[in-house]
């Protein structure tokens, strides 16, 4: 065989594998099954990613928080049948298993942020959407600057169009780069891993025109911005109504809208399709545990928290938070330090999962009433708001609380 | 001590926990977030966390450049954690094998480990554990006469064998973040050595916390 059609049989196999295994994984009942078969592919072929995204129109969203979310987002936005992985299998076993799945020539991936730099290479995706860059799971994963500084090598090669949040001082390094940049403004209130300059590391000052540093590096000036009930993107406003709760939720619409308008499609149209997501993966989707009606939501790591914890301070009375500390939550709950939980004070709190005296410790320090639940759950009226980390909540989608 | 810098893991829950366990024993303490340019604060206590490379040798440079020194020798006190406690010793390494200077306030060099040392941790203080989490690279040699904090119960602390140190009023630990609020008892000494007298009990869900990591330490030695 010549090396061309070893290649290409190669490929083919490589696909007949990613099939097979997920089919298998799928009628054992462990799950989707997106990551085995995605992992088979790629034993078999390392470039299959490579040949499985060539010829199509690729959406690559990545960042710390509201990386799904946003992705569905896009998917249902577009208005086309769209590849996508939705169930969060976002390295590049995920990607595999994504676009063996769907032959649409449009796809919309979220991507690890760890992993943009391999997955952009592979990909040549048309845009890549960056939402945000802050601490996560930092006892598994190199330091937030030195992820900053990865993106933005890889970032400043490419041939496609980065939206980027400029309001994320990392952000805006990490793109400043890349030679086409569409940038957007979506505000947000964590700002601990962004007061000091990620170009210089002096001490960031905030003003009119958004942050700025004495060294010269300061937020590049929006093409696209949240407005009252607005998206503007590129001058054009868009009413957003949308259907997910939450100031955090009409950034990721606004970077979503930005990314279709790149992509050729109007945020007119996109607008109304993407309002009316109500649940992205279980997030926000009201469920029972136990008897008691519940509705979920995602919170990972600080910034995540503290958007969440911003509207739940809007709220009232009974609260639960459940905390794990599985590998793929970080295996060390320090973070919980850095949650701006104050802002809750005079909320009763449950503390769930396996790190609840932890939380219970924290929120004891914080001044807010939290009572550690051993044993039966408690019952409450109406529908109570539960704030999972990542294991806890998926363990919550399934009723079940760790132990 | 500069959060914006040193603040990486929670750390400002060190000085939360501190004064929350004075203000609910009725007494009085105030937390000051000082950042680069403030004007040094005449302090009881100086908190120091961890921190990135290039983040810490700004905080070595900026407290090389205070008067911290000559506040400790007037009688203050310092509890550092991971990157904090690097710094206070004679020098520490940043990327690759670069030497940087510290505050020389005590005598400890630290050098590049061959593998970062991540995962749960403990020390035994005086026959009593502390209980954590490190996350660094560093391997930290102490010069004569200082003291560590204590041995290395699990993780890896300065050398797998001795974890910080204590010399005097100068506390550090490489088991990092807010390592005092899974440790009441060591955020209670810390404070009485301090205040110079011992503080009434403070009874708190921190003590079931401390009780329950404890007890997980025990079934892994087991």
């Amino acid at each position: 065989m010549s090396p061309v059609r070893l290649s290409q049989w190669r490929t083919g196999l490589a696909v007949v594998a990613v099939r097979a295994v997920n089919g298998v994984s799928r009628r054992a009942g462990r799950g989707a099954g997106t990551v085995a078969g995605g992992n088979a592919g790629l034993g078999i072929d390392p470039h299959l990613l490579e040949r499985l995204a060539r010829g199509r129109e690729i959406a690559l969203i990545s960042g710390t928080n509201g990386k799904t979310t946003t992705t569905a987002m896009v998917t249902r936005g577009w208005g086309v049948p769209v590849a996508t992985n939705g169930t969060g299998a976002n390295m590049p076993a995920g990607h595999v298993a994504a676009l063996v799945a769907s032959r649409a020539p449009h796809a919309a991936l979220e991507c690890d942020e760890r992993w943009l730099p391999e997955v952009v290479d592979q990909l040549a995706p048309r845009v890549v959407v960056l939402l945000n860059l802050s601490r996560d799971q930092l006892d598994r994963a190199a330091e937030v600057r030195r992820l900053a500084e990865r993106w933005r090598e890889v970032l400043g090669t490419g041939e496609f169009v980065v939206v980027a949040n400029a309001s994320d001082p990392l952000v805006a390094y990490a793109a400043g780069t890349a030679p086409h940049v569409h940038w957007c403004a979506a505000p947000t209130t964590w700002t601990l891993d962004a007061r000091s300059c990620p170009a210089c590391t002096r001490e960031l000052m905030s003003g009119p025109e958004g942050w700025r540093c004495s060294c010269g590096f300061a937020q590049p000036p929006a093409a696209s911005y949240l407005e009252e009930g607005d998206a503007v993107v590129r001058g054009t406003p868009v009413p957003l109504a949308l259907g997910l709760p939450g100031r955090v939720n009409r950034g990721n619409a606004l970077l979503a809208l930005a990314a279709l308008s790149e992509l050729g499609i109007e945020p007119s149209a996109a607008a109304p399709r993407l309002a009316a997501l109500r649940e992205v993966e279980g997030r926000y989707g009201v469920t029972e545990i136990g008897g008691q009606p519940v509705r979920l939501l995602l919170a990972k790591n600080p910034a995540g928290f503290a958007a969440q914890l911003e509207d739940q301070a809007q709220g009232s009375g009974p609260l639960w938070i459940a905390i794990n500390d599985g590998v793929a939550d970080g295996r060390d709950p320090s973070w919980l330090y850095d949650v701006p939980f104050e802002q809750i004070r005079g909320r009763p709190v449950w503390c769930l999962g396996s790190r609840r005296l932890d939380l219970a410790t924290r929120l004891w320090y914080g001044g807010v009433e939290a009572t550690v639940v051993e044993g039966a759950l408690p019952r409450h009226d109406g529908v109570i708001d539960v704030l999972a980390n990542y294991t806890a909540f998926q363990d919550l989608r399934r009723g079940v609380v760790a132990p | 001590m500069f959060p914006e810098l040193l603040g990486t893991y929670g750390d400002g829950g060190n000085a939360l926990v501190l004064s929350e366990r004075l203000v609910r024993r009725g007494r009085s303490a105030s937390v000051t977030a000082i950042a680069p340019g403030d004007v040094f604060p005449e302090a009881d206590l100086y908190l120091l966390g961890g921190g990135e490379d290039g983040p810490q040798r700004l905080a070595a440079d900026l407290l090389a450049a205070s008067s911290l020194r000559a506040r400790v020798a007037d009688g203050a006190s310092v509890f550092a954690v991971c990157a904090g406690l690097q710094l206070l010793g004679t020098s520490f390494a940043v990327e690759g094998d670069a030497v940087y200077p510290g505050l020389d306030l005590v005598p400890a060099t630290t050098v590049r480990g061959p593998a970062r040392a991540v995962g749960d941790a403990a020390t035994r203080v005086g026959g009593r554990i502390v209980v954590g989490f490190e996350n660094h690279g560093g391997v930290t040699h102490l010069g004569a006469g200082l003291a560590p904090l204590g041995e290395v119960v699990v993780g890896h602390g300065n050398d797998a064998a001795h974890d910080g140190f204590r010399a005097g009023r100068v506390w550090a630990t490489y088991l990092h973040g807010p390592v005092l609020a899974q440790n009441p008892w060591l955020a209670d000494e810390v404070l009485s050595s301090v205040l110079g007298e011992r503080l009434e009990p403070l009874a708190s869900v921190a003590d079931a916390l401390y009780e329950a990591r404890c007890a997980r330490l025990r079934a892994m030695e087991a």
